[in-house]
């Protein structure tokens, strides 16, 4: 009796010690992709702030076309990769129920995208920018380096997975993996220069704009829809086969509708038109997968009262929903005329890149960072950044769609172009204001996040009490 | 461990065809597009040019394609597949916070407007939102010989001294300046257009009306009016940005139309001609112009230019006698 006792004893510290290990990967993961998130939004501010008064800031290293990027690319590569990576991790050790596979290779992935994500910003700030060409902008050695931290990613994740405990794998790892790896081919394909000339480097912008979007962001922040929304309702996901469909028809139909990013232009028709079938075809995953997260909310709507992370992991979803069905209409021949070079893109890939990945993010965070680190943010905290968040990102995104139109009518009307720039005014100072409140509930997660890493033990359930929870994902 | 193979493998085997045929192929297939006839690489200057305009993130804001749409017409023709053969990077861009630049050189060849607006925009053009690139300029005492010093509205002009551009700015402009389009070879419009659904959905075909030997929609029906509106919007768009909306132009750069000799002649022969065909070095109240003026008669139709020449007689307290567009088009015949 006493020998077995004592080697349950040993199993509990080692499990426990597997658990903290994790939790500080989990930790550290959350905390640089906050630091980033607060630099990316402030650099956003400081843009918006520019629409109204063009010579604040001026000189070569605060100009609009050098911050512009720095924005995106933090956002991208800083904010949302790592942030989803750590998510990734904690959801891949959990659902196998096993220790990840190596904790050094997941500290030396996140040194590595915090060196690109870094070295990218200051190469940027410099003037190095390789071809303004969307979401690639770094000079591609350190695209290299975030290549690296892929590859690092992918191989961990896949070493976790390979060594679950349980029979099935768990859908959200399906998704991850796939992530990673198909971001790996992303890479590849987006550095290579051997195809990439005059009008064949359009055609790869295309590709490379909306895969690195799609293929990537996409496929992490559903992995943490499939594995928060039954842990936080502690119950099943409605159904795990209209999972398994969505993440095949998306695989198969995402990567085809990257050219309707250049409609009316000289790419070849045929291209374009396929590009714009396709976008029609992603209502199949994109309803697919909504309608099994809100199916699996079902009758439970008013739990969301009660619990923070799930609205944010609700509004994830609609913004998942709104902003994938959005883009679908947009790539429509006869909306695009309107919209298409407007400032309606600028709120669509708010609506997506925030609306949905970054409330999923933070919906993940909310719900898995205290159970890993057995410590909680405060009520108020929640609420703050829950509001601000939603209130700023539905200011910014409605007045960039309002603005946005207005702004391709004017070009259809045959109106003077500096009448599109003037009426953008107000819509350009109605985005600003959302921007601000967005950036200030970025300052009340950041103090969240504090206080699940670094703060003191509070109520949060027991790491001992999570098999059980386990179960129900 | 199967099922782990099959999602891994399966998907990423999936993903990799369908990069292959969607990227690297395209790609492939369209790098080796033909440079259209009279599409030329730059020179090294205008290479370097291009390099800061990607450096400082230029088509953030400013698209290099004109769509065959009605709306794109004022930016040139529609951009043609062999028009990108020597772009790498492609700027194509997705934004059009500020115009199209893919006949900027066409569009305004004036050095003096480019460097003054490059310098800080809103002395030419109050409203615009582009940001100031004025650390491409410095101030000196006195301009180096051969050097001519940008001139300034007197709000934007330095406390003493001159400003010079440097050499970041100098290629950027020789950039800029080679940014036009070669004509179509007449005919190619329909056979080369990338978008064959799309010419002549609006009633006209957006590629003809700019082929540039034509007369484009030359509706001068007898006794049509002037419009008002229209006259302000199109000098707005074609004329401001040099003459300002004041008609005062810029002292030292533009000459004023406000009280312009050929303005307010009872002969508006002049003055028709000037837009049709536009000047170079033009003495207004003894005072010579170095800008270039850019020719109007390509863009835009007869209607138009008796519409702006009309708004340019009746504004800022001039008394000439409104032109029609008949008169325009005697005009443009007798000069061919």
């Amino acid at each position: 009796m006493a020998k077995e006792a004592s080697l349950t004893v040993s199993q509990m510290t080692l499990q426990e010690a597997d658990d903290r290990k994790l939790a500080s990967i989990f930790s550290a993961y959350t905390v640089a992709a906050t630091l980033w998130l607060l630099f990316a939004t402030a650099v956003g501010i400081l843009l918006a702030y520019k629409f109204g008064a063009p010579d604040f800031g001026s000189g070569a290293w605060l100009t609009f076309g050098r911050l512009r990027p720095i924005h995106t690319n933090a956002t991208f590569y800083g904010w949302a990769s790592v942030a989803l990576v750590g998510l990734a991790y904690y959801v891949a050790a959990r659902s196998s129920r096993i220790s990840l596979y190596s904790v050094k290779l997941a500290w030396i992935g996140l040194a590595l995208f915090n060196v690109a994500a870094l070295a990218g910003t200051i190469a940027l700030d410099l003037g190095y920018n390789d071809g303004n060409l969307e979401y690639r902008e770094w000079p591609w050695p350190i695209r290299l380096i975030f290549l690296a931290a892929l590859v690092v990613t992918a191989w961990n994740l896949i070493g976790t997975v390979a060594r679950r405990s349980t029979e099935d794998i768990y859908l959200s790892n399906w998704y991850t993996i796939g992530g990673v790896l198909w971001t790996c081919i992303i890479a590849v394909v987006a550095i290579l220069p051997w195809y990439q000339y005059g009008l064949g480097q359009v055609s790869v912008s295309g590709y490379y704009m909306h895969n690195a979007v799609g293929m990537w962001f996409t496929p992490l922040a559903l992995g943490i829809f499939y594995y928060a929304l039954p842990k936080l309702l502690s119950r099943p996901i409605y159904s795990y086969a209209l999972g398994v469909f969505a993440f095949w028809t998306n695989l198969v139909f995402y990567p085809i509708i990257g050219a309707h990013h250049f409609l009316f232009s000289p790419l070849p028709w045929w291209l374009q038109t396929t590009a714009i079938v396709f976008s029609v075809a992603m209502l199949v995953p994109v309803w697919g997968g909504s309608a099994n997260f809100l199916l699996t909310m079902r009758g439970r709507l008013r739990d969301l009262v009660h619990s923070y992370p799930l609205m944010f992991i609700f509004v994830g979803v609609i913004g998942y929903l709104i902003g994938s069905t959005q883009g679908t209409f947009e790539a429509f021949r006869s909306l695009q005329e309107v919209w298409h070079l407007t400032n309606f893109t600028v709120g669509h890939s708010h609506l997506t890149m925030y609306g949905f990945v970054t409330f999923a993010i933070w919906g993940g965070v909310y719900a898995l960072l205290p159970l890993a680190t057995g410590k909680e943010p405060g009520q108020l905290g929640l609420t703050l950044h829950f509001w601000m968040a939603v209130v700023g990102g539905f200011i910014y995104v409605i007045s960039l769609s309002i603005g946005g139109t207005i702004q391709g009518l004017d070009w259809m009307h045959g109106l003077p172009f500096i009448r599109s720039v003037v009426d953008m005014r107000s819509y350009y100072v109605w985005r600003g204001v959302g921007g601000l409140l967005m950036f200030l509930s970025h300052v009340v997660f950041a103090w969240n996040v504090l206080r699940m890493t670094y703060g003191r033990a509070g109520k949060a359930a027991p790491l001992a009490s999570l098999p059980a929870e386990e179960a129900a994902a | 461990m199967n099922k782990l193979v099959l999602i891994v493998g399966g998907s990423t085997l999936i993903y990799a065809v369908l990069a292959v045929m969607m990227g690297v192929l395209p790609g492939m297939e369209l790098s080796r597009t033909p440079p259209g006839p009279g599409v030329e690489s730059l020179t090294a200057p205008q290479t370097e040019g291009r390099d800061v305009y990607v450096a400082n993130g230029c088509s953030y804001c400013h698209t290099q394609q004109v769509r065959p749409l009605p709306q794109d017409k004022v930016f040139g023709r529609p951009s043609a597949p062999g028009d990108f053969a020597y772009q790498t990077p492609e700027l194509l861009g997705s934004e059009r916070t500020g115009p199209d630049l893919t006949n900027i050189g066409v569009r305004q060849p004036s050095t003096v407007w480019q460097y003054i607006h490059l310098y800080n925009p809103r002395a030419v053009v109050p409203e615009s939102v582009m940001p100031a690139f004025d650390w491409m300029f410095r101030v000196v005492d006195q301009a180096p010989p051969g050097v001519t010093p940008l001139a300034l509205p007197k709000a934007y002009a330095p406390g003493h001294g001159v400003v010079v551009p440097t050499h970041d700015a100098e290629v950027l402009l020789a950039y800029l300046l080679a940014l036009k389009q070669p004509a179509l070879p007449s005919g190619a419009d329909e056979t080369g257009s990338a978008m064959p659904g799309i010419t002549g959905t609006s009633g006209s075909s957006p590629a003809a009306t700019t082929t540039p030997a034509g007369a484009p929609e030359s509706v001068a029906a007898p006794g049509e009016g002037y419009d008002a509106t229209k006259g302000q919007a199109l000098f707005t768009a074609n004329c401001a940005a040099c003459h300002q909306a004041t008609g005062e132009g810029l002292p030292g750069a533009f000459p004023p139309l406000k009280g312009n000799a050929a303005v307010n002649d009872a002969d508006a022969t002049t003055h028709i001609k000037v837009v049709l065909h536009g000047l170079q070095g033009s003495n207004v109240g003894g005072i010579v112009y170095s800008s270039p003026m850019p020719p109007f008669g390509n863009i835009l139709s007869d209607t138009d230019i008796a519409n702006i020449i009309d708004y340019e007689r009746r504004s800022w307290g001039n008394h000439g006698v409104p032109v029609t567009a008949q008169q325009v088009a005697a005009e443009r015949a007798r000069a061919k």
